[in-house]
């Protein structure tokens, strides 16, 4: 399996480590994991780091998920990164916007690493 | 009252008096996937003193808060089960309770088809320290529910508009 670098967008610092863990888990083989606490740090991190994988909350301060995908579909050299959100809001239309701004996939919490693995691996041609 | 005996629990048409059991549904599918153990539900009302009480506000088609509340002991095993180390400071201990406390309300209103897309959730809001009462103005509906996770307790509690 290639290796691969992942960026994880959330605002609780326990749930970032346990979407790496649950990445880890899930039979992702990881070189590099960035971490941003909210959208706006997670673009300021793309501007000098290059990540094969994102893994965004929506529901954050300063920038949420929703506006932070949308955000890097304007961005040439971020926008065709698979995003994958995972959040507790898992409405329909929370759904449907994501996707509709760029997002690939859409994890709800409490997950499993079954359920990541499910979601993640397609986007990485695996 | 309906039966609920899925796992995990879909989205129906649930009455107002299955909302306990849909709270238990949710903390419990909650510890097995999140924090790596079973939270049991316990007969007892009274969970003594709390250190740290975690809410989450509910907008919309239902109003209202839930929390969780849990002595320091209680809150710091269940940090530790969600980051698997039993080495957490008082910081990880706020942010994990608040984040149980955010997939809870968030899993329990996914269950109840009328509520899943009319509400949203507030971002969390933990209180440390032992020596205040909680008086919310949702006064229609509360359900108070104490749990233990390896042997220590916490509550969960909704409360909800009329």
């Amino acid at each position: 399996m290639k290796t691969i670098r992942a960026l994880i967008v959330d605002d609780s610092s326990v749930m970032r480590k346990i979407v790496e863990k649950s990445l880890r888990q899930a039979g992702l083989s990881l070189s590099e994991v960035f971490e941003a606490g909210n959208g706006a740090e997670g673009l300021n991190v793309l501007k000098d780091k290059t990540v094969d994988l994102i893994l965004s909350d929506i529901n954050m301060p300063a920038m949420d998920g929703l506006e932070f995908v949308k955000q890097l579909q304007l961005i040439d050299s971020a926008k065709n990164i698979p995003v994958v959100m995972i959040t507790t809001e898992a409405s329909e239309s929370h759904v449907t916007q994501a996707l509709s701004h760029g997002a690939k996939g859409y994890i709800r919490k409490p997950f499993t690493a079954d359920q990541v693995r499910d979601h993640i691996m397609p986007l990485l041609g695996s | 009252m309906t039966t609920l005996t899925q796992t995990p629990v879909r989205s129906g048409n649930y009455a107002k008096e299955d909302w306990a059991a849909l709270v238990q549904i949710a903390v419990e599918e909650v510890f097995e996937m999140m924090v790596g153990g079973k939270a049991s539900m316990l007969p007892e009302a009274d969970m003594g003193k709390k250190d740290f009480s975690a809410m989450v506000g509910i907008a919309g088609a239902m109003c209202g808060v839930l929390t969780v509340a849990a002595p320091a002991q209680s809150a710091r095993s269940i940090a530790a089960g969600m980051l698997g180390s039993e080495s957490v400071d008082n910081t990880s201990v706020m942010d994990a309770l608040g984040e149980i406390t955010n997939m809870v309300a968030g899993n329990f209103k996914s269950k109840i088809l009328a509520l899943a897309d009319g509400c949203m959730l507030s971002v969390p809001t933990v209180v440390a320290g032992a020596d205040y009462e909680m008086h919310s103005l949702a006064d229609g509906y509360r359900t108070q529910l104490l749990f233990a996770f390896r042997e220590h307790k916490f509550s969960v509690t909704l409360q909800l508009s009329a």
